[in-house]
C-alpha cells in the first residue's frame, strides 16, 4: 500500500479562504522585495550598490517600478491578435498562483495543514500546471503579430521541450525513494536524510531545468534582452510586461519551493513546530540566492548548447539516476 | 636555414622580419564536447561561481559622487583663487597682466589701475581695478599661476563648477578673492 496523501484529512472552508488568503499575501510580499533585492545582490556581485536611492536601502524601489509601470501605456499593436494578446500576461500570473498552492510550509498543526492543499498527485500538477505557463509565452509571442515575438515564442517551445522530461525524471528518484508523490508525504519520509544526499544527481538536474523553466540565466533565451529584445514581450508594456516580470519571480519562488520541499528536507529543522514555515521560506530563499548568484556569473548558453545540454546530457544522466535509483529502492 | 639565423653573413637588404621574430606555439585548451567536455565546463562554472562570491564579499567599491568625492591631489589643478597678504589684507595682485598674456586659452582679462596713496587697493604700485577670468574658456593649464610674479594666483581644488548659463562662468575678482569653500577633499599621504 503506498502512502497517497491523506484525502480523508478535511478542513473547514473557511480555513481554506484564510490559508489562501495569507499565503497569497506573504508570496505577493515577497515578490516585491526579491526583485530589489535580486538587483542589488547582482550590484554587490559586481562591486556595486545596485538601487539605493527610492527609500531606505532602496527598499521602495518595486513601488517606483510598478508605479512607473502602471503609468504606461497598455499597448496593443495593430496586428496583434486581441483576446490572445490580452490573455499572454495572465496564463503565467495563474499558472504561477496555482503551483503556489503545493508548496508544504509546515505539517498538520492544531488540525490546520501549513499548505494550500495536498494534492494526491502533487509533483504530477505541478507539472501540469507549470506547462500552463508557457501557452502564456507561446500565445503572447504569436499574438503580438511580431517576428521578433515570434522568435522569442519558438525559442521558448523549443526549450521547453528539451529540458522538461529531464525534469521530470530527475523528481522522479525522489518520488520512488519515498513511494509516494504528494508533496507533504515526501517531507515526511525526509527526516532521516535528506534526500539532496542520495540525490544529489537528481537535485542538480533539477536546479538546472529549473534554471530552463524560470527563463533565468543561463537559459534565458526567450527573453535574450540583449539580442531579441526581450523576445515574446517585445511587444508588450506596461504592466502587460510588468506580469511578465512578475511571473519569472514567481517562478522562482516555487521552482525553489519545490526543490527545498523535495530534496533540502521543506520544513525540517530545529526548534519548536511554529517555526516550520520559517525554516521553509530560509531553505526557499537560499535557493533564490544561487538562482541570482548564478544570474551573475554565467552568461548566456548558445540555443544550441541548451538542446545538447538537455537532450545529451541531461536527459540520459537523469534516466540513469532512474535506473540506479530504481534498483537501489527495490534491492535494499 | 636563412642567413640571418647563422649571425655572421647576415644581410639586411635579404634578410625577412620573420627570421628575428621567436614563433611561439599556440596554447590551445583540449576539444570542446564529449564527456570530458561536459566535466570540465563544470568544473569551470564552479570556479565562476567563486569569483563572483568573492566579488560579493570584497563589497562595493563605489563612491556615491554627490554625497561623496573623488580625493584629489594636492596638485591638482581646479578653480583659480586669487590672493590677500595675510598681515596687511592688500591684493597681491598688482595688475600687471602676465597672466592674461601667458594664458593660451586667452581667458584671462586684467584692466590695471593706479593706487591711490592713503587707499590702497595692492602692495604695488598698480592694482587690477578689472580680474576676470572666463572659466567657460579656461583650460586648467596652470599657465597663469607660473607666470605671476607675486603668486597672487594660484590654482585651487574645486573641479565643481557646472552653471546653468554661460555669464555666470566669468568670475570677477570678488568672486576670485573670496575665501572659496572647499568641498573637494584631498588625497591622504600615499593614497
Amino acid at each position: 500500500m503506498l502512502p497517497l496523501a491523506d484525502t480523508q484529512f478535511a478542513e473547514a472552508t473557511w480555513i481554506m479562504v484564510v490559508k489562501s488568503i495569507v499565503i497569497f499575501a506573504v508570496v505577493f510580499g515577497i515578490l516585491p522585495i526579491l526583485t530589489v533585492v535580486e538587483r542589488k545582490l547582482i550590484g554587490r556581485f559586481q562591486h556595486r550598490y545596485g538601487p539605493n536611492r527610492v527609500g531606505p536601502y532602496g527598499l521602495l524601489q518595486p513601488l517606483a517600478d510598478v508605479g512607473k509601470l502602471i503609468s504606461k501605456e497598455s499597448f496593443r499593436p495593430e496586428n496583434a491578435t486581441q483576446t490572445l494578446f490580452i490573455l499572454g500576461p495572465l496564463l503565467p500570473v495563474l499558472a504561477g498562483v496555482l503551483s503556489l498552492a503545493i508548496i508544504p510550509w509546515g505539517d498538520v498543526q492544531g488540525g490546520v495543514g501549513f499548505y494550500g492543499i495536498d494534492v494526491p498527485i502533487g509533483i504530477l500538477y505541478f507539472f501540469a500546471v507549470g506547462s500552463i505557463a508557457f501557452y502564456g509565452l507561446l500565445l503572447g509571442g504569436w499574438s503580438s503579430g511580431s517576428k521578433y515575438s515570434l522568435l522569442g515564442a519558438m525559442r521558448s517551445a523549443a526549450q521547453l521541450i528539451s529540458y522538461e522530461v529531464s525534469m521530470g525524471l530527475a523528481l522522479l528518484g525522489v518520488v520512488m525513494m519515498s513511494g509516494s508523490l504528494s508533496l507533504v508525504s515526501i517531507v515526511h519520509s525526509q527526516g532521516e536524510m535528506w534526500f539532496i544526499v542520495p540525490q544529489i544527481v537528481g537535485f542538480v538536474i533539477f536546479m538546472l531545468a529549473g534554471f530552463a523553466e524560470t527563463n533565468r540565466t543561463p537559459f534565458d533565451m526567450p527573453e535574450a534582452d540583449a539580442e531579441l529584445v526581450q523576445g515574446f514581450m517585445t511587444e508588450y508594456g506596461g504592466m502587460r510586461f510588468g506580469s511578465f516580470l512578475l511571473v519569472e519571480y514567481m517562478e522562482i519562488l516555487v521552482v525553489s519551493g519545490i526543490a527545498a520541499a523535495m530534496f533540502l528536507g521543506g520544513w525540517m529543522g530545529p526548534g519548536p513546530s511554529f517555526l516550520d514555515p520559517i525554516w521553509m521560506l530560509v531553505k526557499m530563499l537560499a535557493l533564490v540566492f544561487l538562482f541570482i548568484w548564478v544570474r551573475a556569473t554565467l552568461p548566456r548558453l548558445r540555443y544550441d548548447q541548451l538542446m545538447t545540454l538537455g537532450w545529451k546530457v541531461l536527459l540520459p544522466l537523469a534516466t540513469l539516476n532512474v535506473l540506479v535509483t530504481a534498483i537501489l529502492v527495490v534491492v535494499l | 636555414m636563412s642567413a640571418a639565423q647563422d649571425g655572421n653573413d647576415f644581410d639586411p637588404r635579404t634578410a625577412s622580419y620573420l627570421d628575428s621574430i621567436e614563433v611561439v606555439e599556440v596554447q590551445r585548451g583540449p576539444e570542446p564536447g564529449g564527456l570530458g567536455g561536459a566535466y570540465r565546463a563544470f568544473g569551470e562554472t564552479l570556479r565562476g561561481l567563486k569569483t563572483t562570491m568573492a566579488r560579493l564579499i570584497e563589497g562595493p567599491l563605489t563612491i556615491e559622487y554627490p554625497e561623496e568625492k573623488t580625493p584629489v591631489y594636492p596638485r591638482f589643478r581646479g578653480r583659480h583663487k586669487l590672493h590677500k597678504f595675510e598681515d596687511t589684507g592688500l591684493e597681491k595682485c598688482v595688475g600687471c597682466s602676465l597672466c592674461a598674456a601667458a594664458c593660451p586659452a586667452d581667458c584671462i582679462r586684467v584692466v590695471a589701475a593706479e593706487n591711490i596713496p592713503g587707499d590702497r587697493v595692492s602692495a604695488g604700485e598698480r592694482y587690477a581695478a578689472v580680474y576676470e577670468i572666463n572659466l567657460s574658456r579656461c583650460i586648467f593649464c596652470g599657465y597663469c599661476e607660473i607666470a605671476c610674479p607675486f603668486d597672487a594666483i594660484t590654482m585651487g581644488h574645486d573641479y565643481e563648477m557646472a552653471d546653468y548659463d554661460r555669464r555666470d562662468l566669468i568670475f570677477t575678482k570678488e568672486m576670485l578673492l573670496a575665501e572659496p569653500v572647499e568641498r573637494t577633499p584631498l588625497k591622504s599621504e600615499g593614497e
